[in-house]
């Protein structure tokens, strides 16, 4: 009951605002408060052992973007990020999508394993509010964690939302963990190549990583080593409504 | 005229309903899987429990209790510090270790929302299996989850057995319930550098069974996420 007399007040002002007129509506103390902004600390724990994460892409959208698909073609965005770590690709894609709303990338540089990172994101509105979140596990080829379109219209102010996310593979280049094409520490190799070569071009898509496999389960010209590995869950997700 | 009464009356025995839910224990029947080919369960501990309560929580630094658990799977003081086993902490429902592939089942009776579980994996260093704080509807339902194997960041996972005696800090794995273990390992990792509770990366292996750098075999003590499944029965 609560939350639909919101939402009709706040559809209401914004109804008055595109009208530029008063007299559609009656304004009071309480309608103020329903345009004060909202924000979301959105924080990442990086559970693997040994991938630092690259900086935090955190874009609110509504319904209608994704970053990713899983079983299609990676966006040339999503390809930077997953091999480079540098976001600013994906920003622009997500710029020009009718359903961006706004963005926020970390500033701190990667952060390690036992470490987290926030950002805080601010929206007007929370009418059809999704988030869509990406980080490259920097030890890797093509490997991010994040998530794609979650949900954030339902919650209210000092609620979270806790959860874990997968490591991904963006297809675009293949696994080789060797020498000079990883540019997390482990290698300090090439970043972002256009080429893609993960396998033949029908199987150019994002998929769920199987994993690295490392020089310590065989595969001799990793530059990984087993503290490299991670099984399932990457990383925990904890969105927290503050205003 | 007539209507009062009755809506007093109607408003009455809704608050007396409301009154005898709330006071009413949940019976929760607790069905706990190893999904693991090669990995025993050490005595496990399920609790319910209330919203502020965490046995664990990754992300952050185990507790002295969680590392005993962890590395020793002793879980007498996170017990202890749960008030004791009683109706909503079941301490050991399979009586012993819980089996690759095998299944044990506990009934919880309660009043409060959220459902804990935690149990040392062996053979591994500091590696558990956990539920952390999992809030349980209280709708009549059967409900499922699926648990991942997490390391306690406390020591490092060096895959080498050491039978001698446990105590947390110590290093190797004090126990191989399936007598499939090696000898002679050189060690596979030194510390962690993850020193907060984490997703385990899983143990190497070798296929040395006199030597190599592990004294898991890799075709028998390997798994992947997730490595048990929870299925909770709420009957209010």
């Amino acid at each position: 009951m609560h939350t639909k007399f919101v939402k009709k007040t706040v559809n209401c002002l914004v109804g008055v605002s595109l009208a530029a007129s008063l007299s559609a509506c009656m304004h009071d103390d309480d309608d103020d408060e329903n345009m004060q902004s909202m924000n979301y600390q959105v924080e990442v724990y990086n559970l693997t052992s040994g991938q630092p994460l690259t900086p935090l892409a955190a874009i609110l959208h509504k319904p209608g973007y994704a970053p990713w698909m899983l079983g299609a073609s990676a966006s040339v965005g999503m390809e930077t990020i997953a091999e480079s770590g540098d976001s600013s690709t994906l920003i622009s894609e997500a710029e020009s999508n009718m359903n961006y709303i706004t963005s926020m990338t970390s500033s701190n540089g990667p952060f390690l394993p036992g470490s987290s990172e926030s950002v805080t994101v601010t929206s007007e509105n929370s009418d059809d509010l999704h988030l869509s979140l990406v980080s490259m596990l920097a030890n890797t080829n093509d490997a991010f964690t994040g998530i794609s379109n979650l949900n954030l219209e339902n919650l209210e102010k000092g609620e979270k939302i806790s959860l874990y996310m997968s490591a991904y593979d963006a297809g675009t280049e293949k696994n080789t963990e060797s020498l000079g094409t990883l540019p997390g520490p482990a290698d300090n190799g090439e970043g972002f190549n256009s080429t893609r070569d993960e396998y033949s071009s029908s199987e150019d898509y994002v998929s769920i990583h199987r994993g690295a496999v490392t020089v310590d389960d065989g595969l001799s010209s990793s530059v990984l080593n087993e503290t490299h590995r991670w099984n399932g869950p990457v990383a925990k997700l904890v969105v927290t409504r503050l205003q | 005229m007539k209507l009062k009464p009755i809506k007093s009356l109607f408003a009455a025995s809704l608050l007396f309903n409301a009154g005898i839910l709330s006071a009413q224990a949940a019976s929760w029947q607790v069905d706990v899987t190893n999904l693991t080919h090669g990995i025993h369960f050490t005595p496990l501990l399920v609790t319910a429990h209330g919203a502020s309560t965490h046995l664990f929580q990754s992300g952050m630094e185990a507790s002295t209790d969680i590392k005993a658990m962890a590395e020793c799977g002793d879980t007498s003081a996170l017990i202890t510090a749960l008030g004791g086993a009683d109706d909503d902490t079941i301490d050991n429902p399979a009586a012993g270790l819980l089996a690759p592939g095998a299944s044990t089942m506990t009934t919880i009776t309660t009043t409060n929302n959220y459902l804990s579980l935690v149990a040392m994996m062996l053979p591994t260093n500091d590696g558990f299996v956990g539920m952390d704080a999992m809030m349980i509807p209280s709708d009549a339902g059967t409900y499922t989850f699926y648990l991942n194997s997490y390391d306690a960041g406390s020591e490092a996972n060096d895959e080498l057995m050491d039978t001698s005696g446990c105590a947390p800090g110590m290093s190797g794995i004090p126990g191989a319930p399936g007598e499939d273990v090696g000898t002679g390992g050189s060690g596979v990792a030194s510390e962690d550098s993850n020193l907060m509770i984490h997703i385990h990366r899983g143990v190497l292996g070798d296929s040395n069974p006199a030597g190599g750098s592990s004294d898991l075999d890799n075709t028998i003590h390997r798994w992947q996420n997730p490595v048990a499944k929870v299925v909770v029965t709420v009957t209010p």
